[in-house]
């Protein structure tokens, strides 16, 4: 076995590793959303989430070397930008766009 | 070493570095008391949990299309990520969200005197 074959393969324990820790703490915010005492909470849970599943989308591209997927997580920060935005402004003043 | 190992290690290393931020912003957001605690945790280590792993996609699909694409995905997550918490906090500081440990805000009554300008927010 030679240098750059063990290298990749303990890359690839590595990508797979980060994906795994990825996936397990997005898999912990959603106690928050359940639990979380007030509405807010649950907006900052939500929020976290779906950083993480950027941070999700961008390590498959790197697993997969499809470079094309790192634009899906451009994407889903973009939606979950917007989607923080337009809650934290329905949680006091009732409607979004007056 | 030849260079693509070199690239390979910068994007282990990066890799590593971004899902320790994710964790720690995780265990902040599941642990602290109140929801501007949590906010405090998570706005930040998250931001830079996700940016460093933008950087190993930058890293790892050179500097072409894909990885130009990463560095834009950078800018934007520094971008909105505080400006969502600040939105956050304000809309629960409008709703009355007390702080979990007993803390009040700085009252305007308090400090009596040349207060005429902080009632303005």
């Amino acid at each position: 076995m030679t240098v750059a074959s063990e290298t990749s393969v303990l890359f690839d324990w590595i990508v797979t590793g980060g994906l795994l820790v990825s996936a397990f703490v997005t898999l912990l915010s959603a106690y928050r959303v359940i639990r979380g005492p007030t509405v807010p909470d649950r907006v900052v849970a939500l929020d976290v989430i779906s950083t993480n599943v950027v941070a999700i989308a961008v390590l498959f591209a790197i697993q997969s070397d499809k470079g094309a997927l790192v634009e899906v997580g451009l994407v889903l920060a973009i939606i979950g930008f917007i989607s923080t935005v337009a809650v934290a402004r329905y949680v006091i003043e009732g409607d979004i766009i007056e | 070493m030849e260079l693509h190992t070199i690239q390979t290690a910068i994007v282990a290393a990066l890799i590593v570095v971004g899902s320790a931020f994710l964790l720690v912003g995780t265990i902040g957001l599941l642990r602290l008391p109140d929801v501007y605690n949590r906010m405090h945790a998570t706005s930040k280590a998250t931001t830079l949990g996700a940016a460093s792993i933008f950087l190993a996609g930058f890293v790892h699909f050179d500097a072409q299309a894909e990885g130009l694409s990463s560095l834009v995905g950078i800018v934007f997550l520094f971008v909105t990520a505080p400006t969502g918490a600040h939105m956050i906090s304000r809309s629960a500081r409008k709703m009355g969200v007390e702080f979990g440990l007993g803390e009040q805000w700085p009252s305007r009554s308090a400090d009596d005197g040349t207060s005429e300008d902080a009632d303005t927010e």
